[in-house]
Protein backbone atom coordinates (compact mmCIF):
# COMPACT_ATOMS: atom_id res chain seq x y z
CA UNK A 1 0.00 0.00 0.00
CA UNK A 2 1.52 3.18 -0.98
CA UNK A 3 0.03 6.20 -3.05
CA UNK A 4 2.54 8.88 -4.62
CA UNK A 5 2.77 10.83 -1.56
CA UNK A 6 3.29 7.89 0.89
CA UNK A 7 6.19 8.37 3.47
CA UNK A 8 5.96 4.67 4.11
CA UNK A 9 6.61 1.36 2.48
CA UNK A 10 4.61 -1.21 3.72
CA UNK A 11 4.63 -5.01 3.28
CA UNK A 12 2.65 -8.11 4.78
CA UNK A 13 4.85 -10.72 6.19
CA UNK A 14 3.62 -14.11 8.24
CA UNK A 15 0.38 -11.99 9.41
CA UNK A 16 2.70 -9.15 10.31
CA UNK A 17 2.63 -5.67 8.35
CA UNK A 18 5.98 -4.32 8.12
CA UNK A 19 6.43 -0.52 7.68
CA UNK A 20 9.39 1.51 6.52
CA UNK A 21 10.11 4.80 6.37
CA UNK A 22 11.01 6.55 3.11
CA UNK A 23 12.71 9.51 4.42
CA UNK A 24 15.82 9.49 6.40
CA UNK A 25 14.67 12.21 8.54
CA UNK A 26 11.65 12.10 10.32
CA UNK A 27 11.68 15.89 11.71
CA UNK A 28 9.02 17.62 9.73
CA UNK A 29 5.68 18.03 11.57
CA UNK A 30 3.76 17.57 8.74
CA UNK A 31 5.14 14.80 6.85
CA UNK A 32 5.06 13.00 11.10
CA UNK A 33 0.93 13.76 10.66
CA UNK A 34 0.96 12.14 7.38
CA UNK A 35 2.64 9.09 8.20
CA UNK A 36 0.40 8.69 11.54
CA UNK A 37 -2.26 9.36 9.33
CA UNK A 38 -1.03 6.07 6.91
CA UNK A 39 -0.33 4.10 9.66
CA UNK A 40 -4.09 4.48 11.08
CA UNK A 41 -5.46 3.68 8.11
CA UNK A 42 -3.59 0.18 8.39
CA UNK A 43 -4.75 -0.51 12.32
CA UNK A 44 -8.20 0.51 11.44
CA UNK A 45 -8.27 -2.17 8.86
CA UNK A 46 -7.47 -5.27 11.23
CA UNK A 47 -9.05 -6.33 14.44
CA UNK A 48 -5.66 -7.11 16.16
CA UNK A 49 -3.13 -5.65 14.22
CA UNK A 50 0.77 -6.85 14.47
CA UNK A 51 2.69 -3.83 12.95
CA UNK A 52 6.41 -3.88 12.72
CA UNK A 53 8.14 -0.74 12.35
CA UNK A 54 12.04 -0.93 11.02
CA UNK A 55 14.20 2.16 11.08
CA UNK A 56 16.62 1.28 8.89
CA UNK A 57 17.90 3.95 6.78
CA UNK A 58 16.47 6.39 9.78
CA UNK A 59 19.05 9.15 10.36
CA UNK A 60 17.20 11.45 12.47
CA UNK A 61 14.16 11.71 14.69
CA UNK A 62 12.62 13.99 16.49
CA UNK A 63 10.18 14.60 19.74
CA UNK A 64 7.38 14.60 17.45
CA UNK A 65 7.95 11.69 15.69
CA UNK A 66 8.28 10.08 19.35
CA UNK A 67 4.91 11.73 20.13
CA UNK A 68 3.27 9.53 17.08
CA UNK A 69 5.06 6.71 18.05
CA UNK A 70 3.26 6.66 21.55
CA UNK A 71 0.19 7.29 19.49
CA UNK A 72 0.04 4.30 17.43
CA UNK A 73 1.64 2.32 20.15
CA UNK A 74 -1.77 3.39 22.51
CA UNK A 75 -3.92 2.53 19.56
CA UNK A 76 -2.78 -0.81 18.77
CA UNK A 77 -3.10 -2.06 22.40
CA UNK A 78 -6.56 -0.78 21.96
CA UNK A 79 -7.51 -3.03 19.68
CA UNK A 80 -5.20 -5.85 21.53
CA UNK A 81 -2.50 -6.01 19.01
CA UNK A 82 1.06 -5.60 19.14
CA UNK A 83 3.44 -3.03 17.98
CA UNK A 84 7.30 -3.85 17.63
CA UNK A 85 10.16 -1.25 16.31
CA UNK A 86 13.53 -2.92 14.84
CA UNK A 87 16.58 -1.77 13.08
CA UNK A 88 16.85 1.52 15.32
CA UNK A 89 20.39 2.95 14.80
CA UNK A 90 22.57 3.32 17.99
CA UNK A 91 22.24 7.00 17.86
CA UNK A 92 18.36 7.10 17.39
CA UNK A 93 17.97 4.41 20.18
CA UNK A 94 20.32 6.95 22.79
CA UNK A 95 16.83 8.88 21.71
CA UNK A 96 14.54 6.43 23.43
CA UNK A 97 16.64 5.48 26.68
CA UNK A 98 16.85 9.08 27.05
CA UNK A 99 13.03 9.65 26.88
CA UNK A 100 12.38 6.17 28.70
CA UNK A 101 10.35 5.23 25.85
CA UNK A 102 13.10 2.11 25.33
CA UNK A 103 10.98 1.05 28.77
CA UNK A 104 7.54 1.42 26.77
CA UNK A 105 7.82 0.13 23.70
CA UNK A 106 9.45 -3.26 23.02
CA UNK A 107 12.56 -2.79 20.50
CA UNK A 108 14.41 -5.40 18.52
CA UNK A 109 17.60 -5.28 16.81
CA UNK A 110 16.26 -6.31 13.67
CA UNK A 111 13.02 -7.50 11.72
CA UNK A 112 13.96 -11.27 11.92
CA UNK A 113 14.53 -11.24 15.88
CA UNK A 114 11.00 -8.77 15.92
CA UNK A 115 9.24 -11.17 13.39
CA UNK A 116 9.87 -13.96 16.25
CA UNK A 117 8.36 -11.81 18.84
CA UNK A 118 4.99 -11.86 16.79
CA UNK A 119 5.17 -15.83 16.90
CA UNK B 1 41.19 33.32 8.96
CA UNK B 2 40.99 29.47 9.89
CA UNK B 3 39.70 29.14 13.61
CA UNK B 4 37.66 32.24 14.18
CA UNK B 5 34.37 32.40 15.37
CA UNK B 6 31.94 32.54 12.67
CA UNK B 7 28.82 34.52 13.59
CA UNK B 8 25.48 34.64 11.95
CA UNK B 9 21.63 35.63 12.94
CA UNK B 10 19.12 34.20 10.69
CA UNK B 11 15.25 35.33 10.79
CA UNK B 12 12.65 32.31 9.63
CA UNK B 13 8.85 31.81 9.55
CA UNK B 14 7.49 28.02 10.24
CA UNK B 15 8.39 26.60 7.13
CA UNK B 16 10.34 23.30 6.91
CA UNK B 17 13.07 24.21 3.79
CA UNK B 18 14.16 27.24 5.90
CA UNK B 19 13.90 25.26 9.72
CA UNK B 20 16.14 22.73 7.49
CA UNK B 21 18.68 25.26 5.85
CA UNK B 22 19.40 26.69 9.17
CA UNK B 23 19.90 22.89 10.69
CA UNK B 24 22.25 22.79 7.47
CA UNK B 25 24.36 25.89 8.16
CA UNK B 26 24.91 25.12 11.59
CA UNK B 27 25.64 21.60 11.21
CA UNK B 28 27.88 21.86 7.89
CA UNK B 29 30.00 24.44 9.36
CA UNK B 30 30.54 21.85 12.55
CA UNK B 31 31.49 19.41 10.22
CA UNK B 32 34.28 21.57 8.92
CA UNK B 33 35.39 22.17 12.23
CA UNK B 34 35.91 18.54 12.73
CA UNK B 35 32.92 17.96 15.06
CA UNK B 36 32.12 14.14 15.28
CA UNK B 37 29.36 12.44 13.94
CA UNK B 38 27.51 12.18 17.40
CA UNK B 39 27.88 15.92 18.13
CA UNK B 40 26.81 16.91 15.07
CA UNK B 41 23.60 14.57 15.18
CA UNK B 42 23.09 16.19 18.60
CA UNK B 43 23.16 20.22 17.21
CA UNK B 44 20.56 19.16 14.74
CA UNK B 45 18.16 17.43 16.91
CA UNK B 46 18.62 20.07 19.74
CA UNK B 47 18.01 22.98 16.95
CA UNK B 48 15.53 21.27 15.69
CA UNK B 49 13.76 21.19 19.79
CA UNK B 50 14.25 24.46 20.05
CA UNK B 51 12.97 25.63 16.52
CA UNK B 52 9.69 23.11 16.69
CA UNK B 53 9.12 24.39 20.73
CA UNK B 54 8.83 28.05 19.54
CA UNK B 55 6.49 28.03 16.66
CA UNK B 56 4.81 25.19 18.81
CA UNK B 57 4.35 27.06 21.83
CA UNK B 58 5.88 30.42 21.62
CA UNK B 59 4.13 31.63 18.83
CA UNK B 60 0.84 30.10 20.22
CA UNK B 61 -2.09 32.80 19.29
CA UNK B 62 0.23 34.51 16.92
CA UNK B 63 -0.03 34.74 13.31
CA UNK B 64 1.35 31.81 11.65
CA UNK B 65 4.11 33.61 9.84
CA UNK B 66 5.45 35.38 12.43
CA UNK B 67 9.16 34.86 12.36
CA UNK B 68 11.51 33.39 14.92
CA UNK B 69 15.41 34.72 15.09
CA UNK B 70 18.04 32.11 15.56
CA UNK B 71 21.79 33.50 15.85
CA UNK B 72 24.72 30.87 15.97
CA UNK B 73 28.40 31.15 17.16
CA UNK B 74 30.80 28.30 15.79
CA UNK B 75 34.24 27.77 16.46
CA UNK B 76 36.30 25.00 17.07
CA UNK B 77 35.84 25.12 20.66
CA UNK B 78 32.15 25.63 21.05
CA UNK B 79 28.78 26.39 19.35
CA UNK B 80 26.50 28.35 20.40
CA UNK B 81 22.82 28.74 18.86
CA UNK B 82 20.29 31.01 20.53
CA UNK B 83 16.56 30.96 19.63
CA UNK B 84 14.04 33.72 20.47
CA UNK B 85 10.59 34.04 19.81
CA UNK B 86 7.74 36.62 19.88
CA UNK B 87 5.65 35.04 22.12
CA UNK B 88 4.71 35.90 25.81
CA UNK B 89 7.42 33.07 27.41
CA UNK B 90 7.32 30.10 29.84
CA UNK B 91 8.22 28.55 32.49
CA UNK B 92 10.56 25.70 31.75
CA UNK B 93 10.72 24.59 35.48
CA UNK B 94 6.44 23.93 35.14
CA UNK B 95 6.72 21.58 32.30
CA UNK B 96 6.30 18.23 33.33
CA UNK B 97 9.05 15.47 33.48
CA UNK B 98 7.90 13.29 30.66
CA UNK B 99 10.47 10.55 31.91
CA UNK B 100 8.44 9.97 34.99
CA UNK B 101 5.85 6.75 34.64
CA UNK B 102 3.18 8.56 34.52
CA UNK B 103 3.80 10.68 31.63
CA UNK B 104 5.67 8.11 29.62
CA UNK B 105 2.54 8.08 27.26
CA UNK B 106 2.54 11.65 26.74
CA UNK B 107 2.53 12.32 23.37
CA UNK B 108 4.40 15.82 23.77
CA UNK B 109 6.74 17.22 26.04
CA UNK B 110 10.01 16.03 25.18
CA UNK B 111 11.94 18.57 23.54
CA UNK B 112 13.63 20.23 26.62
CA UNK B 113 14.75 16.55 27.93
CA UNK B 114 16.38 15.90 24.88
CA UNK B 115 17.87 19.69 24.35
CA UNK B 116 19.42 18.97 27.77
CA UNK B 117 20.66 15.71 27.20
CA UNK B 118 22.76 16.26 23.81
CA UNK B 119 23.79 20.10 24.58
CA UNK B 120 26.73 20.81 26.89
CA UNK B 121 24.43 23.85 28.91
CA UNK B 122 20.93 25.20 27.87
CA UNK B 123 19.90 28.28 29.39
CA UNK B 124 16.47 30.22 29.12
CA UNK B 125 16.51 34.13 30.02
CA UNK B 126 13.72 35.42 32.68
CA UNK B 127 10.81 35.36 30.45
CA UNK B 128 11.15 32.83 28.83
CA UNK B 129 11.21 33.40 25.18
CA UNK B 130 14.60 32.44 24.42
CA UNK B 131 17.08 29.86 24.67
CA UNK B 132 20.52 29.75 24.71
CA UNK B 133 22.46 26.49 23.71
CA UNK B 134 26.23 25.53 23.80
CA UNK B 135 27.64 21.99 22.66
CA UNK B 136 31.40 22.05 23.69
CA UNK B 137 33.45 20.50 21.13
CA UNK B 138 33.93 16.55 23.03
CA UNK B 139 37.09 15.94 24.59
CA UNK B 140 39.40 12.85 21.99
CA UNK B 141 39.51 10.04 24.62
Amino acid sequence: MSGSDSRIRVKEVDGVTQVEFIDRNILDEANIQAIGEEIDGIIANSSAPKLLISFANVDHLSSAALGTLITINTKIRNRAGKLCLADIDPQIYEVFVITRLNQLFDIHESKEAAMKAFA
Amino acid sequence: MPGSPMSGQVSLVNDRDQINAVQDLVVEQAEELGFPNGARFALRLAIEEAIVNAFRHGHRGLPADTPITVEYTISPERINVAIEDRGPGFVPAAVPDPTLDENLENPGGRGLVLMRAYMSRVRHNERGNRVEMELLMPEEL
